[in-house]
């Protein structure tokens, strides 16, 4: 199908982004890398759009530390978050994550801020944001503001993020030197959204669970935290059970992916301790 | 001259090796003129209005907002084309009793699946024809739906063409021998329902056409991505009321067919139709929605089969009852009813035994029609067969190649008829199987696949032997009284440089149909492939054929082309026998030069024999011959169908926690008869493998109660992909038939008909410890851990 856009502007600064969000009464849609978007009009899901191309923004991208904190920029595209000697050390989890992420060409061109802003409840950056306890850094016409990303991912497709606003980076704890982050995910072929995935953090505070593809939003399965707190993975499996609510669809039924979620649980455990089984 | 095929090193002995193709640099550097390459002064596109539900009527259209957009010229109904162009009825004569309502291009008073045509508009780009054809406005009154295959002729169903009075097709029974009788003595029976998925082909260029109608000339000019361009050539002269004569249709590259594009589809005819009307060409190009809504899908059957064994393993009785749903149309020509022919005539195909009776049931349904696609009712016999074979192995307790050994018809055996009445003229089961005992080291195999189980892992070894039908006879389509060639021809003719020209009837589709026909030209003439130049797909120059399908290139195009290569040799040698004052039996053609036959020594070029002949014709000999143009044709007379076989066999690991199949390696061991270019073949067999690795583990369409088409698109309906394939290892048993020089069978299908009973054996031999088997395709995941009893609901 042909696409059918109400319009197309390049931003030349945030400022100028915000400007043209504001002109667009409500029909504004942000451009950055278009691996959503542009394939969403393409099958006319999404028509009428004033595209706010974003993507020519350099200082919205990139990866800095500073002091205790990775920060992210929203326009990083996955291949780079994924080779960034930066990232590797201090959110491994987003490393091993872009390695699942869709196909060379699209970890080419997607951003981890479209992916954030996006809220497809099947991909895997929402849920590292959410185990990661990352911080969502927005601009809009009152300024800056920061949404822990606990209170960030609202529904399939919905965020916290107003139609005026701009996500412009993602800010996370470095991790500690013993921390362990891993990620689970099956799915039917590689590149394939998850039939479900799981981030498993090990810090000093405790353990950090978040799955992805088991409801219309990535969620922190904190009973399952709280049960590996104590130790108790038996628990901890029954709790997660009951804190999931996965969809049926035509991959896989809520049953499988209620199933399947324990499997990646106990597996992300085993990998805690060592066991690589 | 005889080709002495067993000597590699003869002159000129390109049949046989690896030859670079003639095309692959071109579609590699993007340089192939598919159809939505081609633009045409005056060109306008049309896009459709689909039906959104899977059956209604349909009442008042409105068009008025449509004919507002801005670049659209003209909006057509179901009515409107009906005046132009008359509808079909696929039906054929050998078919008794298949039955099918008559088809518009347009939908006229009733919509009968999700994605029918039914409002076609026209504009100046296509994305003004869409964004009106989203704007017209149709009264569908929903009528009532019928989705389900095994319900469709329950008596509480309704029908979905009352005019043809029930939902059946066709059903066809055949038997033979005792089958009752043995099943109630039998020392083992083994009985298991079969599934397999509603598949689509997938191909990477999705349906085109571009019909340019010249008033002045009275001609029709269809550039259209198709298998089989002289069949199209009728279908539009007939129903467009045009003469044949006028029809022409050009097949250019071509990306990817499958057996998707050997079809007649209601949109590309109304797209002929609306050319025709409007004097201008008109192109239509599907995309990847209309692509999983329109076309052809298959393999969508559901069988309950049993078997019976004695001690010794032999096979007494196969028992099968097939049952699949078509949609709402049997598709033309070539009808929807061959499918389900095909299970019968196929199942038990490798195997010497006696009693036999195979049913199947063919049923309307309100759903994308199906039709032929590659592999045709292969996977599903073979899935059938080779399934209740391995079953019965071990309900006694045998090998799995063990028992095939038992049944498979000896080596010397030919020729035979089965017990499905199918003609063998030479197969080597036995010899295949040897060879991929030994290239898959079956028994360390088997000993590896042990220590890996005392490891926790469940790993599984999966054969299928298989035969595959190929070289059809006039008794596939001709027969039943539809114009659709077996036979095929080619013309090769000798330019003034040397250099030789061949026109075939058999169609390139990215398979290598133009490389095999090079290579085999070349040897037949006794010149370099470079210097042979292959044009096929235009109805207006080629002669006369059948195209591409049934795996038929090689084996007929190939043959016709190999004797119009040699008669060809003959007429060159004629003059140069003139020229040289020379016996012509005395010389041979070899690299382009005109040689002595015993010496080699060379004594002119062809560059030269052709200046004379072309240019100072006056030189030579009054009453000389010098037709340095040849045609012949071939088709086969003895059997019906060219039959090949083969075994594969898949190394296979499950996660009994996740239900996740990964696959380790895969073997296939194919006799096609003579090999022209082995790499051609060895990709095809892979290619095929693929395809059939992709039904048994991710394709499958999905629709709900309601008719509705649930995963139109590449990220839900899964097909193959590169990630997941396994390391594929081939190799040949060579069984040339006798019915041409050439020898050559078929190949393309091989793979695809074999690769799902593999895998679906090999799953079963790695649960088996665990008591649990699968037998409904794909298997997926959730299907094997529900096997494995681990899902709670």
């Amino acid at each position: 199908m042909k696409a059918s856009a109400g319009g197309y502007a390049r931003a030349e600064s945030v400022g100028h982004a915000l400007d043209l969000l504001a002109g667009s009464d409500g029909q504004g849609r942000v451009l950055a890398g278009g691996q959503s978007l542009i394939a969403a009009m393409n099958m006319r899901l999404s028509f009428g759009d004033l595209l706010v191309d974003i993507s020519k923004l350099s200082e919205l991208s990139g990866v800095v530390v500073e002091g205790d904190t990775l920060r992210i920029g929203a326009l990083t595209r996955h291949a780079q978050v994924g080779a960034d000697p930066l990232a590797k050390t201090h959110a491994p989890l987003l490393t091993d994550a872009v390695s699942h992420i869709a196909h060379a060409a699209i970890r080419n061109r997607g951003t981890i801020g479209g992916a954030l802003a996006h809220a497809d409840p099947a991909a895997e950056f929402p849920a590292c944001a959410l185990a990661l306890g990352s911080t969502i850094h927005a601009e809009g016409p009152g300024g800056a503001r920061d949404i822990p990303a606990e209170d960030f991912f609202e529904d399939v497709f919905t965020t916290a993020l107003n139609e005026d606003e701009i996500l412009t980076a993602i800010s996370l704890p470095v991790a500690e030197e013993d921390e362990v982050q891993i990620l689970e995910e099956v799915a039917r072929r590689s590149g394939d959204y998850a039939l479900v995935g799981l981030c498993l953090v090990k810090r000093t505070a405790g353990h950090r669970v978040s799955l992805f593809s088991v409801g219309p939003k990535p969620i922190l399965a904190v009973g399952a935290m709280a049960a590996l707190d104590a130790g108790d993975l038996d628990t901890a499996l029954d709790a997660l059970s009951a804190e999931i609510d996965p969809p049926s669809d035509t991959q896989a039924s809520a049953a499988y992916r209620r199933h399947l979620a324990g499997v990646l649980l106990s597996r992300a455990v085993a990998r805690l301790k060592g066991d690589t089984a | 001259m005889t080709i002495p095929f067993n000597n590699p090193d003869r002159p000129n002995s390109y049949i046989g090796k690896t030859v670079p193709r003639p095309n692959a640099s071109k579609l590699v550097q993007g340089r192939g003129r598919y159809v939505d390459d081609i633009v045409l002064p005056r060109m306008l596109h049309v896009a459709f209005s689909r039906a959104p539900v899977a059956h209604a009527k349909i009442g008042k259209i409105d068009v008025d907002e449509a004919k507002a957009v801005k670049g659209v010229l003209r909006v057509f109904t179901g009515k409107d084309l009906a005046e132009v162009c008359t509808p079909w009825v696929a039906v054929l004569a050998h078919l008794k009793g298949l039955k099918s309502p008559p088809e518009h291009p347009l939908a006229v008073d009733r919509a009968c699946w999700v994605g029918e045509p039914v409002v076609a508009v026209v504009a100046t780009t296509r994305a003004a024809a869409e964004e009106a054809a989203s704007l017209v406005m149709v009264d569908y009154e929903d009528l009532p739906v019928v989705t389900d295959t095994m319900t469709a002729l329950d008596k509480d169903t309704p029908v979905i063409h009352p005019e043809l009075g029930d939902n059946l097709a066709f059903r066809r029974l055949h038997e033979e021998g005792d089958v009752d009788a043995v099943f109630e003595t039998a020392h083992k029976v083994v009985s298991a329902s079969f599934r397999t998925a509603r598949h689509t082909g997938v191909t990477l260029e999705p349906r085109s056409i571009l019909v340019d109608w010249n008033p002045a000339e009275g001609q029709m000019t269809a550039y259209h991505a198709t298998q089989a361009p002289h069949m199209m050539q009728t279908v539009f002269a007939k129903h467009l009321d045009i003469p044949e004569s006028r029809v022409r249709v050009i097949c250019g590259d071509v990306g990817g067919s499958y057996g998707i594009k050997v079809h007649v589809y209601p949109d590309e005819v109304a797209t002929a139709a609306i050319a025709k009307v409007m004097g201008r060409p008109i192109k239509f190009i599907a995309d990847r929605l209309e692509s999983y809504t329109t076309d052809i899908h298959a393999r969508d059957h559901e069988i309950e089969a049993k078997i019976a064994v004695d001690a010794d393993g032999k096979i007494l009785a196969m028992d099968v009852d097939d049952w699949t749903g078509i949609g709402p149309y049997s598709v033309y020509p070539r009808t929807s009813a061959i499918e389900g022919n095909q299970v019968v005539n196929l199942c038990g195909g490798p195997y010497d035994f006696a009693n036999y009776r195979a049913q199947t049931t063919v049923v309307f349904q309100n759903k994308t029609p199906t039709c032929q696609y590659r592999a045709v009712g292969h996977p599903i016999a073979v899935a059938i067969t080779e399934g209740l074979v391995d079953m019965a192995a071990a309900a006694i307790g045998m090998d799995p190649v063990e028992i095939r050994r038992r049944n498979m018809y000896a080596d010397d055996a030919y020729p035979v008829t089965s017990p499905a009445k199918m003609k063998f003229e030479g197969l080597s089961h036995h010899a295949s199987m040897d060879k991929l005992m030994e290239m898959m080291d079956y028994d360390a195999l088997r000993a590896g696949q042990a220590e890996a189980r005392k490891k926790g892992k469940y790993r599984g070894i999966g054969i299928a032997s298989f035969i595959e039908l190929t070289n059809p006879s006039p008794f596939m389509y001709g027969i039943g009284g539809a114009r659709i060639s077996a036979q095929d021809g080619c013309t090769v003719r000798m330019d003034p440089d040397g250099s030789v020209v061949a026109l075939s009837g058999v169609t390139e589709q990215g398979q290598g149909t133009e490389a095999m026909l090079s290579q085999v030209v070349a040897e037949g003439v006794g010149v370099k492939p470079t210097n042979v130049r292959v044009i096929t797909g235009d109805t207006q120059v080629t002669p006369y054929g059948g195209g591409t399908w049934a795996s038929r290139g090689a084996g007929i195009g190939g043959e016709a082309a190999l004797q119009a290569a040699k008669a060809l040799r003959n007429s060159i040698l004629e003059v140069a026998a003139a020229m040289l004052q020379a016996d012509a039996g005395k010389l041979d053609i070899r690299d382009g030069q005109v040689v002595d036959m015993d010496s080699g020594e060379e004594r002119m070029p062809l560059e030269e024999l052709g200046r004379i002949v072309y240019f100072r014709g006056d030189t030579l000999p009054k009453d000389l011959p010098r037709e340095l143009v040849q045609t012949r044709h071939f088709i086969t007379m003895e059997y019906p169908f060219a039959f090949t076989n083969g075994v594969q066999a898949s190394y296979l690991e499950v996660d009994t926690d996740t239900g996740v199949v990964t696959l380790l390696k895969h073997w296939c061991i194919e006799d096609c008869g003579r090999v022209i270019n082995p790499q051609l073949v060895d990709e095809q067999i892979r290619g095929g493998i693929v395809q059939g690795l992709g039904g048994a583990l991710y394709e499958e369409i999905h629709y709900d109660e309601d008719g509705q088409l649930l995963n139109g698109s590449m990220a839900d309906y899964l097909v193959p992909m590169a990630a997941e394939m396994p390391d594929m290892q081939v190799g040949h048993v060579e069984t040339p038939t006798k019915e041409s020089e050439l020898g050559a069978k078929g190949a393309g299908e091989a793979g695809t008909a074999g690769a799902p009973a593999a895998v679906m054996n090999a799953i079963n031999d790695a649960l088996r410890p665990l008591g649990a088997q699968v037998t409904e395709m794909p298997f997926t995941p959730e299907r094997i851990l529900r096997a494995l009893g681990k899902i709670n609901d």
